[in-house]
């Protein structure tokens, strides 16, 4: 399915919709948990209520990075056209959750720490990974010829990669201002459980988002690509159908 | 502020919280609506250029 453009195509067309109403479902049940049912926090008052969009964002930053690096790689490691597709549309999208993880930051930080930034390692290593993603978008973007901007956009991304182990563990090799991680696949959770339900519902909410965005990207540049294609005409004509 | 919900308020720090949701909601738009333009300007093309 990742190998055929016709195929990929039609199960993007196919599972948008459901992506899409998923991330709304998911988003107003991670909220109404968050804000009507997670009580204050002892410590950081109201403001802690940033986390259920800044943990989740933080994460799908990192994550959104490892999959565009992962498929750049398949694309140039094996001339596979669809894993550069698929790469240049998590860019975006990876971009868009690593500002908003720095934005809720900056707001989280002002009322807690008293300071909208400061260069420590963990939100430093954080814009790194911004630059990384707007650096791959404007190296494509500067090269015409589309397999040469494969190639040289997935050296970028995957020299890149080094950047997101180094964001996870900064925490954990400097002494940075930033708090260490609360949730963890090898420790008990050091939060409420019922904080940690909220932010969890929204994690998810952000995957179905990054599914469906990315999706949707992937499947226009797909079409921009073999544009005049019997199969593109195809698949237009009976999407636009669906739509009528 | 005075007279607001507290759930509006925040205890002060509503400005920030929900600030940080309006950044949300405005960043996600934009690069749904950019998402979605990829597939729409193949399909004005196809319309354009039917051939």
């Amino acid at each position: 399915m990742f190998a055929s453009p016709p195929r990929f195509c039609a199960m993007a067309a196919a599972t948008t919709p459901w992506l899409w109403a998923a991330c709304l479902v998911l988003t107003l049940a991670g909220l109404y948990i968050g804000f009507a049912v997670a009580p204050t926090d002892a410590t950081q008052g109201e403001s802690y209520r940033i986390i259920y969009i800044h943990v989740p964002a933080a994460w799908m930053s990192m994550i959104l990075y490892v999959a565009m690096a992962f498929w750049a790689a398949v694309g140039w490691a094996f001339n596979a056209r669809m894993g550069s597709l698929l790469a240049h549309a998590l860019a975006p999208t990876g971009a868009m959750f690593t500002f908003v993880a720095l934005w809720t930051g900056a707001l989280w930080g002002r009322p807690t720490w008293g300071t909208w930034w400061v260069w420590d390692a963990r939100l430093t290593s954080e814009l790194v990974l911004l630059f990384l993603y707007l650096g791959y978008i404007a190296l494509r973007a500067a090269i015409d010829d589309e397999q040469r901007a494969d190639k040289a956009s997935a050296l970028l991304a995957i020299v890149g990669v080094v950047n997101v182990p180094i964001i996870y563990f900064s925490v954990r090799w400097w002494n940075t201002l930033h708090q260490g991680a609360s949730v963890s696949l090898t420790a008990a959770p050091r939060m409420a459980q019922i904080m940690l339900t909220g932010m969890l519902v929204m994690t998810f909410a952000c995957w179905a988002y990054a599914f469906a965005a990315v999706f949707t990207r992937a499947r226009g540049y797909a079409l921009e690509r073999d544009a005049g294609a019997a199969w593109v005409h195809e698949h237009l004509e009976t999407h636009a159908k669906e739509r009528a | 502020m005075q007279g607001l919900p507290d759930w509006i308020t925040l205890g002060g720090h509503g400005l920030y919280v929900w600030g940080s949701y309006a950044v949300t909601l405005v960043a996600m738009l934009v690069d749904a609506w950019s998402a979605r333009r990829a597939v729409q300007q193949q399909r004005d093309r196809l319309e354009e250029d039917p051939t």
